[in-house]
């Protein structure tokens, strides 16, 4: 059986698929009983999904143009 | 049979339709180089700013790299990935304009001061969460949130984490991309991913109602 401090050690390579089967199946048995590991998990892969899509930064206004623009001239296409 | 990944399968056909575009720009056809760079151009962009923090600096490598690409592009070796290998050029470029700069003098003072003994770290606690709405990537709020959260991170820990939680690298393209070993990326990632969570949660700790459309499928859970 893991402890919360073991899960939050393997935290990541738990949300990577990362561990062994074995492991898996601790952390597992561990989260249906630790409401706060349990959050911890949810709120790290829900940050992970937000982070996870690129359109969610700034790029510069004009910055794909301005790239195509170059690239076209450089490149005498 | 055990179903195959969707994500797995995706990934697999965009390779291979990458290699066609490749083998098709190698043959001469170099307007479609802007075709095969189209998917990353936010990223490369993201990938230098984590470096050089100047968005003209940024810009400027971005267009670099491209270029290095192009030129190089015959040399990529049958098989091995042209996102990896594209993001290896970046963030190469990229610290090669930050030694230019002389930034990183500044930046190793600020890494240490930053740095925290893993065993010392405890995450906060937040109220349970629920689905996170599709909206939350187009609101401004998120969208500062996120990049504040971004910019408090340690310069080591930001680049592995627009690396592997933004571009979707490997572990093993990553560490390739930073000359760092599989272990050393984990544990940084480990570190940022905790981080951001830090800096993020309480902003989504209210109750979500709406499902997340567009990325169901796209990550492992």
């Amino acid at each position: 059986m893991v402890t919360c401090a073991q899960l939050l050690k393997e935290l990541s390579n738990y949300i990577d698929e990362d561990v062994d089967p074995k492991l898996r199946a601790e952390i597992e048995e561990h989260l249906r009983g630790c409401h706060r590991c349990s959050v911890l998990v949810d709120s790290t892969r829900k940050t992970l999904c937000i982070v996870g899509d690129d359109r969610v930064f700034e790029v510069p206004a004009g910055y794909s143009d301005r790239l195509h623009q170059f690239l076209t001239n450089r490149l005498g296409i | 049979m055990a179903a195959r990944n969707p994500v797995t399968a995706l990934n697999e056909a965009a390779g291979r339709d990458e290699a066609v575009l490749i083998k098709c720009i190698c043959d001469g056809q170099k307007e479609l180089f802007l075709d095969l760079i189209r998917p990353y151009e936010r990223g490369i962009y993201l990938a230098a700013f984590s470096i050089l923090h100047n968005q003209a600096d940024a810009e400027e490598v971005a267009q670099e790299a491209l270029l290095k690409a192009f030129a190089h592009l015959s040399e990529l070796r049958s098989g091995e990935k042209f996102k990896g290998w594209l993001f290896l050029i970046v963030m190469n470029e990229a610290r090669m304009r930050r030694r230019k700069n002389h930034q990183h003098l500044f930046e190793s003072l600020d890494d240490e001061a930053n740095e925290t003994e893993e065993g010392m770290f405890m995450p906060r606690q937040f109220s349970d969460w629920r689905d996170v709405p599709s909206e939350a990537f187009e609101k401004k709020e998120i969208r500062i949130a996120v990049q504040k959260a971004l910019d408090s991170l340690p310069p080591k820990y930001r680049q592995i984490f627009i690396l592997r939680d933004v571009q979707h690298l490997s572990v093993a393209e990553a560490a390739k991309a930073l000359g760092l070993s599989t272990p050393a990326v984990k544990t940084q990632l480990h570190r940022a991913r905790l981080q951001i969570r830090e800096q993020l949660a309480p902003l989504f700790g209210k109750r979500w109602s709406e499902r997340l459309p567009f990325l169901k499928g796209r990550n492992p859970w």
